[in-house]
């Protein structure tokens, strides 16, 4: 028993070696440039849209992220309906993924994705299926944090 | 200013994402799920803010964002109510985020058909 389990661990270490031998090599610094040059463009965007509501509004630069991002995430959900950004997603990697933009591609692409299935169980039931474990993960630090901060700072009146 | 600092930190935080997806082969999820618990810890020590005030938007719109956001509520609020705000203010100022990336996914949804 304990021979064949070892030969299986061999087996996969084996197909491990052969797997990363024959996987294309990541031109790792080039990818690292185009997700700066891409994730900095949408910075900027996002810059200028913050500067439209903070000129337009009464917003100042704290509150002023709030629309922002929901503009972001607008634009975001419109250009994945269309379907041109996953193109750009192909391109630029970390840059398109990592700012709130990929946020909202992840969880439209899923809800038309699975438009198919239906508005409740399809829709309703799979659009959290990739963005989910960001909500949670934060969710759940936040809370972390929030109890130590809590204990920290005495701050046992509202128990 | 404020512009070439927005691109210089908002670059820089992606260009760390995609070293982690290239560099440690982690997938996209893992990737965002450790950039917003990395936001809530920074923010929890004080140093998101002062991020945000040097680079604008190029703190505000990656993902690390959402989880400074989540502990700013959820501190903001136990300032003033207790232990028991650190709940009730988890969502407070992510609520936006959150509720128009529902939103306007619902609609595309009901708007687009799957491409390819």
């Amino acid at each position: 028993m304990a021979n064949s389990t070892s030969k299986t661990s061999m087996e996969t270490e084996e197909y491990k070696q052969i797997a990363n031998r024959m996987e294309p090599k990541r031109p790792l610094g080039m990818n690292c440039l185009k997700a700066f040059l891409v994730g900095g463009f949408i910075c900027v965007i996002g810059q200028l849209i913050q500067m439209f509501y903070m000129m337009t509004f009464n917003f100042n630069e704290h509150t002023v992220a709030d629309p922002t991002v929901a503009t972001l995430i607008f634009i975001a959900v419109l250009l994945t309906g269309f379907g041109v950004y996953d193109k750009f997603s192909q391109f630029s990697g970390g840059g398109t993924i990592v700012p709130v933009t990929g946020f909202a591609n992840a969880m439209s692409a899923t809800a038309i994705e699975y438009r198919s299935e239906g508005y409740v169980l399809g829709v309703g039931g799979n659009m959290f299926k990739l963005a989910g474990s960001v909500i949670v993960f934060g969710t759940v630090a936040a809370f972390v944090i929030g109890i130590i901060y809590a204990i920290v700072t005495q701050q046992w009146e509202g128990m | 200013m404020i512009f070439f600092w927005a691109f210089v930190v908002g670059g820089l935080i992606c260009a760390i994402g995609q070293l982690l997806m290239d560099g440690l082969k982690l997938t996209p999820a893992h990737t965002l799920a450790a950039f917003v618990v990395s936001g809530a810890i920074l923010d929890g020590l004080g140093i998101y803010e002062r991020l945000i005030d040097f680079a604008g938007a190029g703190a505000t719109v990656p993902i690390t964002n959402f989880g400074s956001s989540l502990v700013h509520g959820a501190l903001t609020e136990a300032d003033n109510s207790g232990l028991i705000g650190v709940i009730t203010g988890i969502f407070e100022v992510t609520s936006s985020g959150i509720s128009s990336a529902i939103i306007f996914s619902f609609i595309a949804a009901l708007i687009f058909k799957p491409k390819g």
